[in-house]
């Protein structure tokens, strides 16, 4: 059997070219649409650029939080899926994931989560495409490394911004 | 009304004497004659101040800073924000861009632009959301750094939006801003974003210094414009990524390659204030940026993988905390080679505390240069300045950036430009100092000599009748090539590093908006339209210059002298070809022999409104 799939990501790797949300909102909604998009690139100060998008914890607990049976774990891919109908809005999924991940979609404001492209992830095929390989995918079961991914994007930058410019990055974020 | 395709539809209107902000539209015949961006923004000018061009003070309350999107801006790779106004410096127009996340913040915000008019008496900027515009006050903000500036605003303005509306993590909003240099208005100061991404020529950082301005941010969270044929703009967006993808030598390598190269291959890079343009200094390699420094080698902007921006950071020595880009050719060149300096740490200090600051890393490093010549000359003395100003002191370079962005001592004088400040110290030494001052119109002239006659942009004609001077972007090769490449990108607002070819980029813009446009409509209508409109401002100019017809078309005298070293030496720019071409150029636009438009030509392109003017001047 082959094993789920999960977006590694490589945070200095990532140029900011932000067509992984431009890849994502094309294939969702049928248009350029960077806030709709599933991932979003944060850059709290130039040069560091953070893809920030679901990571799957082992224990889901968006899917533990929410009191409407709205989200569910794709069988084949392990993704998170909402179920825009049964959504209520509430964000008590945005308030349980530890990195702050799903956002109110800026359309219709229900809970907007990635569902890796049903396991063909757009936002991965452009970022390799153009050679950055900032998002690609492994093979491999979970494992309990990818709850840290989950993280607030401006924390993940203040770290990154310590190893790209030493101890000069220690203040370029507020 | 239908929302014309491609476009947000409204443009933010922002009177800050009266703090009053409403949304404007525009109808669809300007749009489709002038686009958007450059072109848009030379036709709002004439609307609002028109014949008064003359009186109004690019400084004053009556100036328009209008910062523009265009039908392309986002959609196709290399979102941009284009800058213009009453330039300070040529007193015409320029639109002056500038690649960043600001652009399609705006235009996912549901503003095609913003358009500034009046003072505020305070301190101020703007923040824009889908809600519309709201004036808040700067004060804790005025005098900040570029990196503090956005420090502070990344915080404070993510804050405002949470509270506004809980959506989860609000992204930090776009923005544009000026540094002490435009606080003060050094009147070359660029209008900043993304820490050294700059709209550098036109002063126009000046003009947002003169309106309290601080800052614009802009955050949307609407889908980029609806377009006119989607599904052929998904298939040409796809298209023109493999372009840029395999532009691999220039993803590689940025344009930070070229502060040795171009001048040791093609000798027409500034080295100490353009008294040479050949340097062999292999300390200033490529590689030697490279490996020490670039601590992110493939540095983008919104949708764009051609990616030829690198983030430099100095990690040690004396100039440990340094961050810019690659620094980028122009900035190798100007706060390089044009310094007498070729240490890579010493460039990257220098070009980011010129970013910090908000000078121009052309236009203000120019003055710098400038004002090193005229030291080595005697006539600006160490009393002048307090400090010995000599080529390769990177020292005294940081000193002299300082001195002219807070207009201290000299700095005042330094701060007026290359130009008024030859014409100020002329009088003030009683020596000439303009054989010095290389600019044209007033636009200090970009790191492209013309004199080897082997650089990649910059020949005989290419500044001396480009209507923006010395901007190297937007380089005249004969008015008719250049209409659908700069003149096109500007307006329609991408950047042009994203390089396809024109048949796509044309296609692309019709499949966005509809508009029946082609390669050659903008050489023959749109792009001469555009230029006209821009040559009649320039033409008129005021209030405190006027330039010459003839007279003034032409190169900084500096660049009919033999170039002293190098494999070109003794080449200079032929002086007769320069006429000719000049002539021809006139010719070619529909303007008389002293680059007034003929009636007949205004006409032509339904620019009949400039008649009046144009008459006075012929």
């Amino acid at each position: 059997m082959v094993k789920p799939i999960w977006i590694s990501r490589d945070y200095d790797a990532c140029s900011g070219c932000r067509r992984c949300e431009l890849a994502c909102s094309i294939h969702h909604e049928g248009w350029m649409w960077p806030e709709a998009s599933r991932v979003r690139v944060f850059m709290p100060f130039p040069g560091l650029e953070v893809p920030h998008l679901c990571s799957q914890c082992q224990d889901y607990p968006c899917i533990e939080s929410c009191k409407f049976d709205a989200l569910s774990i794709d069988p084949d891919t392990d993704a998170v899926i909402v179920d825009r109908e049964a959504c209520t809005s509430c964000g008590l999924c945005i308030t349980a994931c530890p990195g702050t991940v799903p956002t109110l979609h800026p359309g219709d404001n229900k809970a907007n989560i990635c569902d890796l492209c049903g396991g063909e992830p757009k936002c991965v095929e452009v970022c390799v495409e153009a050679g950055y390989n900032a998002l690609t995918i492994v093979h491999e079961e979970p494992n309990i490394h990818r709850k840290l991914y989950s993280r607030n994007p401006v924390d993940t930058a203040r770290d990154l911004a310590v190893k790209m410019f030493g101890e000069k990055g220690l203040e370029v974020i507020e | 009304m239908m929302t014309p395709r491609g476009y947000a539809g409204k443009f933010l209107d922002i009177d800050l004497t009266n703090e009053k902000i409403t949304n404007t539209t525009f109808p669809e015949k300007d749009l489709e004659q002038y686009f958007g961006g450059r072109g848009l923004a030379a036709k709002i000018l004439w609307d609002r101040i028109g014949e008064k061009w003359r009186e109004v003070d690019p400084l004053g309350p009556d100036n328009l800073f209008i910062a523009l999107g265009g039908p392309m801006t986002g959609i196709y790779p290399g979102g941009r924000i284009c800058i213009s106004g009453k330039s300070p410096v040529s007193n015409g127009t320029v639109g002056s861009t500038a690649s960043t996340e600001f652009a399609h913040e705006l235009r996912t915000a549901g503003y095609d632009g913003v358009i500034v008019s009046g003072r505020a008496e305070k301190p101020v900027y703007i923040m824009v959301t889908e809600e519309g515009g709201e004036i808040k006050d700067a004060s804790h903000l005025w005098g900040t750094m570029g990196e503090e500036t956005i420090k502070l605003l990344n915080k404070e303005v993510t804050r405002v939006l949470d509270s506004k509306k809980e959506i989860g993590l609000w992204k930090e909003p776009g923005m544009i801003y000026v540094g002490p240099a435009g606080e003060n208005m050094v009147r070359n100061a660029c209008v900043m974003t993304k820490l050294c991404h700059a709209a550098g020529y036109g002063g126009y950082g000046s003009l947002m210094g003169s309106k309290n301005l601080k800052a614009i941010v802009a955050k949307g969270r609407g889908a980029l414009p609806e377009v006119y044929a989607p599904e052929a703009v998904k298939l040409l967006w796809k298209r023109a990524h493999e372009h840029l993808i395999a532009n691999d030598s220039f993803r590689r390598q940025g344009t930070g390659y070229g502060g040795w190269s171009t001048a040791t291959s093609y000798s027409s890079e500034p080295v100490r204030n353009w008294q040479d343009e050949w340097h062999d200094e292999r300390s200033f390699g490529g590689p030697m940026f490279e490996t020490r420094f670039w601590v992110k080698k493939k540095w983008s902007d919104f949708n764009c993988t051609t990616n030829c921006m690198k983030v430099a950071c100095v990690k040690s020595g004396k100039w440990k905390g340094a961050i810019t880009d690659n620094p980028d050719y122009e900035l190798q060149a100007y706060c390089g080679a044009n310094f007498g300096v070729f240490d890579p740490a010493e460039n990257i200090h220098l070009s980011a505390l010129i970013d910090n600051l908000g000078h121009s890393g052309i236009g203000g490093a120019n003055t710098m240069g400038f004002a090193a010549e005229l030291y080595q000359r005697g006539i600006l003395t160490e009393e002048d300045l307090g400090f010995k100003l000599e080529w390769g002191d990177a020292e005294a370079f940081d000193k002299i950036a300082r001195l002219i962005a807070y207009r201290e001592g000299i700095g005042d004088v330094l701060a007026e430009g290359t130009y008024r400040a030859a014409l100020k110290l002329t009088e003030m030494k009683g020596v000439d100092c303009m054989p010095y001052a290389i600019h044209v119109k007033g636009i200090e002239i970009g790191a492209h000599g013309t004199r080897s006659d082997a650089d990649f942009l910059a020949h005989d004609i290419g500044y001396a009748v480009n209507v923006q001077g010395g901007d190297h972007t937007s380089i005249v090769r004969d008015g008719y090539h250049e209409l659908s490449g700069a003149v096109f990108a500007d307006s329609a607002v991408y950047c042009s590093f994203a390089r396809t070819p024109q048949e796509l980029i044309f296609d692309y813009a019709k499949a966005i908006t509809g508009y029946p446009l082609t390669i050659e409509s903008w050489r023959r209508e749109n792009g001469p339209r555009i230029v006209t409109l821009q040559k009649a401002f320039l033409l008129l100019g005021g209030p405190d210059v006027i330039w010459e017809p003839i007279k003034d078309d032409d190169n900084p005298e500096r660049f009919y002298a033999p170039l002293p070293t190098g494999p070109f030496k003794g080449r200079t720019t032929d002086r007769k070809l320069v006429e000719r071409r000049r002539l021809a150029y006139f010719e070619t636009l529909g303007w008389d022999d002293r680059g007034i438009p003929t009636k007949e030509t205004l006409n032509r392109l339904d620019l009949g409104y400039l008649e009046k003017s144009m008459t006075g001047l012929r």
